[in-house]
């Protein structure tokens, strides 16, 4: 199973894209933690968590095709 | 207003299918609060203003700087160093004469935002730190005002409508999306990231668009729905957003207990809430009327000033002395900057958040040219 992550803002400079494709995730809190492992100075930075553009505020069961998003607050005005 | 004058400077508006005399109406009763005039609050202040939206409230306590102009489109090279309430409440009265505009060269802060805010149906947030957004976002949950949110930052935008219920009668606020406001340095503004002029202006677009929309009823707004715009890519991302039970936690839930919240802890601490300002934001400030300028060097220092009016207060005797002042706007200088700039600390010891505080940045000695 395929979970394809996007990133919003500047996660894309932590990343150094706006998307990737992670591989036999189950979960969100799996998904935090390999990127985590991925891109150490993901660890600090604060954004939301959206699966497939719903919100979720605690651990989620990812399905076959989910898009998880990671949206950082903005404070430009 | 007479209704042929009506329907000549709304006409184009008022045929539309779905529009009409009636909901022009309704644009003309409302009365709309856009806290911030900046590259989000300039464009959406003009597309209401030719709107006709009747009474629109300004809230902005910064001066117009160099650095404004590339996306502050209201403002033009001329109006540097003058506040950006004031001057966007001139051009928007040309704009649009016949309706109310009324400008507020305040910080909002917890002693002010709720009586401000109370005033209005609608708040538009066009502030530029997380200090303001939570701020505006809390006073508008207690009072029930539905508040259009948007953001930016380098390339991409966020917009929002929050405290608005749909039809399952949920209803969201920024609290909700993020629950406590980043620590300082946390998360980039634009002055450190930077920021495409021309996206605050599509945002800023979007937020008065929204704004109509929940006025009129007319189509559907952004309800529980964060939009993330791309101006690189133009593509568009829109997340439904819950209520989050960790957000409701952290928001005041009575006007009380906002009175009492600290909103100094976010971005704005590192920036400081002490303004640092040159001779010529100097100048356009101090003509405030409800400005008042202090000389915080000793007796006896010089130069003398005689260009403008001012009152001393030395730095041995400031503390002592600050507490009778009235003003709500204090600009201070000394010679260099450095005492003014600690005479503002002691300011906002005594008085909290509640008073405007500039300090001329390199003092008498670096603007000589200008200001003795």
């Amino acid at each position: 199973m395929t979970t394809r992550i996007i990133v919003f803002g500047q996660l894309t400079d932590i990343i150094n894209s706006s998307e990737l494709a992670l591989d036999n995730i189950r979960d969100t809190d799996s998904v935090v933690e390999e990127l985590n492992n991925r891109y150490p100075a993901l660890v600090s930075a604060k954004y939301m968590i959206a699966v497939d553009k719903q919100t979720v505020t605690e651990n989620t069961i990812l399905k076959e095709g989910s898009t998880v998003a990671l949206l950082p607050p903005f404070s430009g005005g | 207003m007479k209704e042929d004058n009506l329907f000549e400077r709304y006409g184009r508006q008022m045929i539309l299918k779905g529009f009409g005399e009636a909901n022009q109406q309704k644009l003309l009763q409302a009365k709309v609060l856009v806290v911030g005039a900046g590259g989000l609050g300039c464009p959406a202040l003009q597309y209401l203003a030719a709107a006709g939206i009747g009474t629109i409230g300004i809230v902005d306590n910064d001066a117009v700087s160099l650095s404004n102009l590339h996306r502050q489109v209201l403002y033009t090279t001329d109006d540097i160093g003058l506040p950006k309430a004031e001057v966007a409440a001139s051009r928007l009265r040309r704009v649009n004469p016949q309706i109310k505009i009324v400008s507020y060269t305040i910080r909002l802060n917890v002693s002010n935002a709720l009586d401000t805010i109370r005033e209005y149906d609608l708040v538009i947030d066009g502030t530029d730190n997380f200090a303001s957004r939570y701020l505006v976002n809390d006073a508008c949950g207690i009072l029930n005002k539905p508040l259009v949110y948007g953001a930016v930052s380098q390339y991409e935008g966020q917009v929002a409508v929050f405290n608005v219920s749909d039809k399952k009668g949920h209803k969201v606020n920024y609290r909700d999306v993020f629950p406590a406001s980043p620590k300082n340095g946390e998360v980039a503004n634009c002055e450190q990231a930077g920021v495409l002029g021309v996206l605050p202006g599509i945002i800023g677009t979007m937020q008065a668009a929204e704004a109509i929309k929940l006025i009129t009823g007319i189509g559907k707004p952004l309800l529980n729905k964060l939009l993330t715009y791309n101006v690189l890519t133009n593509e568009i991302y829109d997340v439904h957003l819950t209520v989050s039970s960790a957000g409701k936690g952290l928001a005041p839930q009575d006007e009380a207990s906002f009175l009492a919240m600290d909103y100094s802890d976010g971005c704005r601490a590192e920036e400081g809430t002490v303004v640092e300002i040159d001779a010529e934001q100097f100048k356009g400030i101090s003509k405030k009327p409800s400005a008042v300028v202090i000389d915080v060097r000793e007796w006896g220092e010089s130069p003398l000033l005689s260009n403008f009016d001012y009152q001393q207060i030395p730095m041995s005797v400031f503390r002592e002395n600050i507490a009778a002042i009235k003003a709500d706007t204090i600009i201070l200088f000394c010679q260099h900057g450095i005492r003014s700039l600690y005479a503002a600390e002691i300011v906002e010891e005594v008085f909290g958040t509640t008073k405007n505080v500039y300090s001329l940045k390199g003092g008498i000695v670096k603007w000589s040219d200008e200001l003795v």
